[in-house]
């Protein structure tokens, strides 16, 4: 119950946001819109299947470069080449992931460091000549919607923050279904869920790809919105942050919120304290291992309506 | 020909201070089946140590040379090695009975931490290693001029693991820790004090990977806080690579990897010398998991 209470006053704080703020705190609240997007697509896998990927950003460079490269070269509208963005995300993640989806997770981790660093250094050296190497991509057209440029701050904030919450109802949904219960059943132990018979790898893969998917369709907001991308923005500490933003929330989208704007909008309220951020993440990471490993908000368990007739088996 | 022998030996060298990394990884992962994701800022702590008491201790002024850098770095190695055991005692020895991804996520959150707290002490720049400290003269082998740091450097580290390896093979603790790595709860019926066995393996992993910051920070002249992270995954891809948990295999792991990105540096590209450690690391896990010297365990990976 208090938790709804505070997920209301949070989307009312949301919605009205932009009237108090100047175009710099807007601007600050976009970028936390799009890790809060970023971070809801990786809490598919990490939070809700417990498949360890610190290689994010890898997707999120994918979908962005891609959405960019479709703009500038072929000149598709934005809004355009976000699903196809998203789907260049979702089948590199497939294809990378197929061959290591099985090992466990200190391992997958490692891979998928190499997987975002793999990528950083292709993107440098512009592998296929369209990635335009360290400089990155220049003039990604904004996007417009109804005939209406999009370029003003608060234009973007309800825009990202918009694709935010419509990710969050569809993510709701997916943790309702069978779907969402099988990766939970995979995340608290995936060989009882082989036993249960649910195809722990191709949920795993599923549940990779979707995130990926995600990932990239933010990518291709980001590149509308920073107008110029390049290699650097997708480095490895931005999948660290993600990371650990995920993992100190403890699954559920509320508490990913929240821990979003303790990572990357608090440090711009307290500017003094942003150099010592990520020591204090890094002690909250092992702090939380030990006294809370559940992490800050974990989902509450569900509930079932069950029927009012005994013995219907309905669940 | 030239160019050849001048790369064997460099990968050598760098292979080295790789296997002397990958040394502490697969033996706190012998002990605990963890990966001790901090242990390469570790290695950053010992190459920034070495560069405080070199400048500003002046501690290679005041004694001669060659004994003012062998005590500098036994105080690295020791000063590592007391972080290294507090690390254990705060992060690690609570989550023992926890789940095997607790302790792995304590351990980024310490790796997070260490970096974090060296850019805050010593700031985000990238510092200089004086350079009197490297020998500039080129030894000539058989025609091919070798620089003679390359050569102290494969020594140092060549030394350093058969001490380790006799340590291990000869000594009573060296078989409480072998114990432990093979069974837990058996060495523990056998009167073994585990919390002690395993309080040492992260007083030894650390000091190596300390003395192999310093030997870094000495041969390449040039160290900044992030190189913990860069420096610690190609030194588990050695560890992998070797077979992990496996201590020969550890250094043949160090040096086959040193090697590798030495000549794909020079015969590919120099840009993508760091995509071949990361596509070699790829690779080993999908094709051969247990590593080269690893035997097959049913536990998968």
């Amino acid at each position: 119950m208090k938790r709804r209470v505070f997920s209301i006053v949070l989307a009312g704080v949301i919605c009205v946001l932009p009237l108090f703020c100047n175009p710099y705190w807007t601007d600050v609240c976009v970028s936390v819109g799009l890790f809060a997007l970023l971070s809801l697509s990786l809490n598919v896998m990490l939070g809700q299947a417990g498949i360890f990927n610190m290689g994010h950003a890898a997707f999120f460079a994918v979908g962005a470069y891609a959405a960019a490269i479709l703009n500038t070269v072929c000149q598709w509208p934005i809004f355009l080449t976000m699903i196809p963005a998203g789907i260049a995300a979702g089948v590199f993640a497939l294809a990378v992931a197929r061959p290591i989806i099985h090992l466990r997770g200190d391992y997958l981790l490692v891979v998928t460091i190499g997987i975002v660093e793999i990528v950083r250094i292709a993107l440098i050296n512009d592998v296929f000549g369209l990635t335009g190497g360290a400089n990155g991509i220049f003039n990604i057209s904004r996007p417009s919607l109804f005939g209406v440029k999009i370029y003003k701050g608060w234009q973007f904030y309800y825009l990202v923050w918009g694709v935010t919450a419509v990710s969050m109802l569809l993510f709701y949904g997916l943790w309702r279904s069978r779907f969402g219960r099988a990766l939970n059943c995979i995340k608290e132990d995936d060989i009882a869920a082989e036993g249960c018979g649910i195809n722990v790898v191709g949920y795993k893969l599923a549940a990779f790809s979707l995130g990926a998917f995600w990932a990239g369709m933010a990518g291709a907001i980001y590149a509308s919105k920073m107008v110029t991308i390049a290699p650097e923005s997708f480095n490895f500490s931005e999948s660290v942050l993600l990371f650990a933003a995920v993992i100190l929330s403890g699954g559920s989208q509320l508490g990913v919120l929240c821990s979003v704007f303790l990572f990357f909008g608090l440090p711009e309220v307290l500017r003094e304290f942003s150099d010592a951020r990520m020591l204090i993440f890094g002690l909250a990471m092992m702090a939380m291992m030990i006294w809370r490993p559940q992490g800050l908000l974990p989902p509450l368990p569900r509930r079932y309506r069950v029927a009012a007739a005994a013995g219907d088996g309905k669940k | 020909m030239e160019q050849f022998f001048q790369q064997l030996f460099n990968g050598l060298a760098v292979g080295g201070i790789y296997a002397l990394v990958a040394l502490g990884y697969t033996m706190v992962y012998g002990v605990l089946k963890l990966i001790n994701f901090a242990h390469g800022d570790l290695f950053t702590i010992g190459s920034y140590l070495g560069l405080t008491m070199l400048v500003s201790w002046n501690l290679s002024g005041l004694l001669p040379p060659f004994l003012g850098m062998l005590v500098v770095f036994v105080m690295v190695s020791l000063f590592v090695a007391l972080i290294g055991w507090a690390l254990e005692r705060a992060a690690y020895r609570p989550l023992r009975n926890a789940s095997r991804l607790s302790a792995v996520v304590s351990a980024l959150g310490a790796s997070i931490f260490f970096e974090n707290a060296i850019m805050l002490v010593y700031g985000a720049r990238v510092y200089v290693y004086p350079d009197f400290l490297r020998p500039d003269f080129v030894l000539n082998i058989f025609g091919v001029a070798i620089p003679a740091m390359r050569i102290i450097v494969i020594t140092v580290t060549v030394a350093l693991m058969f001490g380790l390896w006799g340590f291990i093979q000869r000594t009573k603790m060296g078989a409480a820790i072998r114990a432990v790595a093979l069974d837990q709860g058996a060495a523990r019926l056998m009167g073994i004090n585990v919390d002690r066995v395993i309080s040492l393996v992260f007083l030894i992993g650390p000091a190596l990977g300390g003395a192999a910051g310093l030997l870094i920070g000495v041969y390449y002249g040039q160290i900044d806080f992030t190189m913990g992270w860069n420096y610690g995954l190609k030194a588990f891809t050695a560890a992998i690579l070797g077979g992990i948990g496996n201590i020969p295999g550890a250094m043949l792991g160090g040096f086959l990897l040193g090697v590798t990105e030495a000549f794909a540096a020079a015969y590919i590209a120099v840009a993508w010398k760091d995509a071949v450690a990361f596509l070699a690391l790829i690779l080993i896990l999908i094709i051969r998991p247990t590593g080269i010297l690893g035997e097959r365990t049913a536990d998968k990976l």
